[in-house]
């Protein structure tokens, strides 16, 4: 180089670019170990009960033997000696089983011929092909079951825990909360009281309504007696306790429902509320046309959080059942439990990976289909 | 029983009692996993500090829930985690550690111990209940067997006689259904029996079917065929034990399907119960305080049998006759059940050889009559009598708080089921959890909820325990119950 050349030119290009290409680079720089972390946490379990879901497992002097058995856990569970457990007893279907079966046939076929003539991505095909295969496989296991007289399996009981349980949370949860916006008196004081069950551990919220739920010797035992239901069973009658679960896990999850929707309600502007009754809407026009648009997102949000909760119930019916009568109250995550009690623990890995099947379609599937396309609208 | 007599029986015991070897365990710490207290678990820990203060060995009681604790020992054991020294549980359980490899065999240390008194442990639980395959592994700290208990005030009132037969019982209960047995005012109920899933309902099952199944002694068995090791379940024999079953709830409490073993005695105790089973604990519980609405007013007997049994050629029921039934009474087939076979200890192979030494002289220590003798007559320690003096002698119940008269009934019932000939023992064998606390649990909770028939019931039993057999090795399996009936090639 000559005397008198400038020499910073060069250097200063070379930190620039590195100085931009850290710019560029440093959000995944940062996140890049968290995601690592996640993988290696979430991953290496993933895999270690797909290889427990295929194995047969006994415990020996200081060690255990595996041995590999492929997809026999999840043929007996779907289609062996237990499927009776897992999915339901099938003895034919009744009038009524077919009517049902056909007409869930025929709405997905409606569906999916209405997608097909639209705009068609393989992803979205893919994602369709689980959803409908799903929503026919419940469909016919429901006709065939519920519908035809027939006990069905954890694979039911969870389901009619997931929906009638977060149904009526959601909408009683909503209802507070839209009472409680409102400049009502004492509105604080309901707030709190609200909000107290879900600091309640599930296993004391079992216990209790086992005990307040006991006409024989429980603390209300005088209050049935008198009702005239002393000799009425609840754990007796298969939805009597289904029912009983649903509602000792809505007095828990509800608050859970009511104080996001509080804060949703909340913080609806104010203004477009009042520009509405200036111009003479009535409430429900109010509710329908402002309020729950702008809380929608979150509704959906909060019902998505609380499906994949309810999916895992466990706690309930384990204290105020143990799953009875018969497996009537049993759920998938107690099924597994149970398995895994009892050192069976390749069924207890099948069981919940068909758990995480069902979980996984059933979310992805609302939110993609119900969430997103009411936010995109 | 008041609470000085419990403390002169402790003080007395810890005078008279001693550690199987007068060794100095300072430093020793004894792991103990059980079931959670006051039952079983709470007189561990009494009886520990005592033997920390002769020996300097420290005991520690931990405990899970009963359902996970066959689990939790298990894999603490297999896996080489061996944080557990000892495990107290159910005899049956040990078959499937013993067959792991992962017990320490007793023998040895039976014969340095000059304080344990063997000979004085009743013959089945010494050659069944800690035995396996001949070798002692598991010490005693409690006897079970199901018995029958009845109101015998209001029996004699009645003019009825306690059941024979389970027609009988259903006679009886339904006689006395309905009427107020404790003076509250109330209807009460003719008959409790647990009901619930997950719980104990299956020990009761085997209570009622092995009236109706085992005709031939002990060695016969009723859970499989000796020969074939194939299920002995999908017959007439147990699809009746089914119905009977089903059919005491007519004149039981309401939610009696939800019910488990507490539950039922708790009813018991105040009184509104007229017929019941149960294990030997209602007899210290009825002169507990919390029974006194049935303090000096209960009677037990023999478990109920049955005048039909089962043709194991054909499956199907028959009259009991000479060659059927050889030890049938009046033409009754009695085959008292012993149902869950009594907590014992079982000491980890693998812990240190001090750490193995202390816990079998504690073990030893509980076990000991000057202990258990007062153990076993208070209702809330859960133990029941297994050993001759405590049958055999009625002074520490009377002692206790029972009358004479209750005493002798109570042990006269334990002693007619102990010494039966044709008594039936409880599943021993790997998997015995599977079989009958998974499998033959959930069928019956199913047949009990309406899910499905007597006949379907024992056909999905019969299936689900081949498959058990068949993952567990039929031939290993046959050796093994073979063993535990004390039949031996």
């Amino acid at each position: 180089m000559r005397p008198g050349t400038p020499r910073a030119a060069p250097s200063i290009g070379a930190r620039e670019r590195l100085s931009d290409w850290i710019d560029r680079h440093s959000a995944q720089v940062f996140i890049w170990p968290a995601v690592i972390m996640i993988l290696v946490f979430s991953i290496f379990p993933l895999v270690a009960s797909l290889i427990m879901a295929m194995s047969r497992i006994r415990f020996r002097g200081g060690t255990y033997k595996v041995r590999f058995v492929w997809f026999q856990n999840f043929e007996k569970q779907l289609f062996g000696s237990e499927q009776f457990h897992f999915l339901g007893t099938f003895n034919g279907l009744g009038l009524l089983g077919w009517a049902i079966g056909l007409a869930v046939t025929l709405l997905i076929a409606w569906l999916a011929i209405r997608y097909l003539r639209g705009r068609v991505t393989a992803v979205g095909l893919v994602g369709r092909l689980f959803t409908w295969g799903l929503s026919l496989g419940l469909g016919w296991l429901f006709a065939a079951t519920l519908f035809s007289g027939h006990p069905f399996g954890t694979l039911g009981t969870t389901l009619f825990y997931v929906f009638v349980g977060c149904g009526l949370q959601f909408v009683i949860g909503l209802a507070l909360a839209f009472l409680c916006s409102l400049p009502i008196r004492g509105r604080t004081f309901f707030r709190v009281v609200f909000f107290i069950p879900l600091m309640i551990t599930p296993i004391g919220v079992g216990y209790a309504f086992r005990m307040m739920a006991d006409t024989t010797k429980g603390p209300f035992s005088p209050v049935w007696q008198w009702a005239g239901l002393g000799d009425f069973a609840w754990a007796a009658d298969a939805w009597a306790a289904r029912f009983f679960i649903v509602i000792g896990d809505s007095w828990q999850w509800i608050p859970f429902i009511f104080v996001v929707m509080l804060a949703a309600l909340e913080s609806v502007p104010r203004d477009y509320v009042e520009a509405a009754q200036v111009d003479g809407a009535t409430s429900w026009e109010i509710f329908k046309d402002i309020t729950w648009p702008q809380v929608l997102p979150v509704a959906a949000t909060v019902l998505l959080i609380r499906v994949i909760e309810a999916f895992k119930i466990v706690d309930l019916p384990n204290i105020m059942t143990a799953g009875g009568p018969g497996i009537a109250t049993e759920s998938m995550t107690l099924h597994a439990l149970f398995a895994w009690r009892s050192l069976d623990l390749g069924q207890s890995a099948a069981v919940a990976y068909l758990l995480l099947f069902v979980t996984v379609v059933t979310c992805v599937s609302f939110f993609n289909l119900v969430v997103l396309r009411r936010v995109r609208a | 029983m008041t609470k000085s007599t419990i403390g002169l029986g402790i003080v007395s015991a810890l005078a008279l009692a001693a550690p199987a070897s007068a060794q100095d365990y300072s430093g020793v710490t004894v792991e103990i996993l059980t079931r959670p207290g006051p039952v079983i678990a709470q007189r561990l820990v009494e009886r520990g500090e005592e033997f920390t203060a002769m020996t300097g060995a420290e005991i520690r009681v931990n405990e899970v829930p009963f359902a996970e604790l066959f689990q939790k020992i298990l894999t603490d054991w297999a896996t080489g985690t061996n944080s557990i020294d000892v495990g107290v549980f159910a005899s049956g359980w040990a078959t499937e550690l013993v067959d792991a490899g992962l017990v320490e065999p007793l023998d040895g240390y039976i014969a340095n111990d000059d304080k344990i008194d063997i000979d004085d442990i009743a013959p089945y639980f010494r050659e069944y209940n800690q035995k396996i395959g001949g070798e002692t592994y598991l010490i005693t700290v409690d006897g079970d067997f199901q018995m029958l208990y009845y109101r015998r005030d209001i029996l004699d009132e009645m003019g009825l006689e306690p059941p024979r037969t389970w027609d009988e019982y259903m006679t009886v209960a339904g006689a006395m259904h309905g009427k107020d047995l404790n003076g509250d005012g109330e209807a009460d109920f003719g008959s409790c029996i647990f009901k619930k899933r997950n719980a104990q309902s299956y020990f009761a099952m085997g209570s009622i079917a092995a009236g109706f199944v085992q005709t031939k002694g002990t060695g016969e068995g009723i859970f499989f065929h000796n020969d074939t090791m194939k299920p002995k379940v999908d017959n007439e024999a147990w699809q009746e034990a089914f119905r009977v079953y089903k059919a005491t709830g007519e004149f039981g409490p309401p939610d009696e399907l939800n019910h488990d073993i507490g539950d039922t005695r708790g009813l018991v105790q105040s009184g509104r119960c007229g017929l019941a089973i149960d294990w030997g604990d209602i007899g210290p519980l009825s002169i507990d305080p919390s029974g006194a609405a049935i303090k000096d007013k209960m009677g037990a007997v023999i478990m109920p049998g049955s005048p039909m049994a089962l043709n194991v050629d054909t499956g199907k029921l028959e009259q009991c006759n000479a060659t059927l039934c050889p030890h049938a009474i009046d033409g009754i087939n009695y085959a008292p059940f012993a149902a869950f076979g009594g907590w014992a200890g079982a000491i980890n192979k693998n812990s240190d050889a001090e750490v193995k030494q202390a816990a079998y002289d504690f073990l030893s220590y509980v076990n000991q009559a000057a202990q258990s003798n007062v153990d076993v007559t208070i209702g809330w320690t859960g133990y029941n009598p297994y050993r001759n003096s405590q049958l055999e002698n009625t002074e520490n119940w009377i002692k206790a708080g029972f009358s004479p008269e209750f005493a002798e009934n109570y042990l006269g019932a334990i002693k007619d089921s102990l010494n039966h000939p044709n008594m039936a023992s409880d599943l021993k064998i790997p998997g015995a959890q599977q079989y009958t606390g998974v499998v033959l649990d959930r069928e019956l909770a199913r047949f009990l909820a309406g899910e499905i028939t007597a006949e379907q019931a024992t056909k999905n039993i019969e299936e689900a325990w081949e498959e058990i057999t068949e993952d567990f090795g039929r031939e290993s399996q046959m050796t093994i119950y073979n063993l535990s009936l004390g039949i031996t090639n």
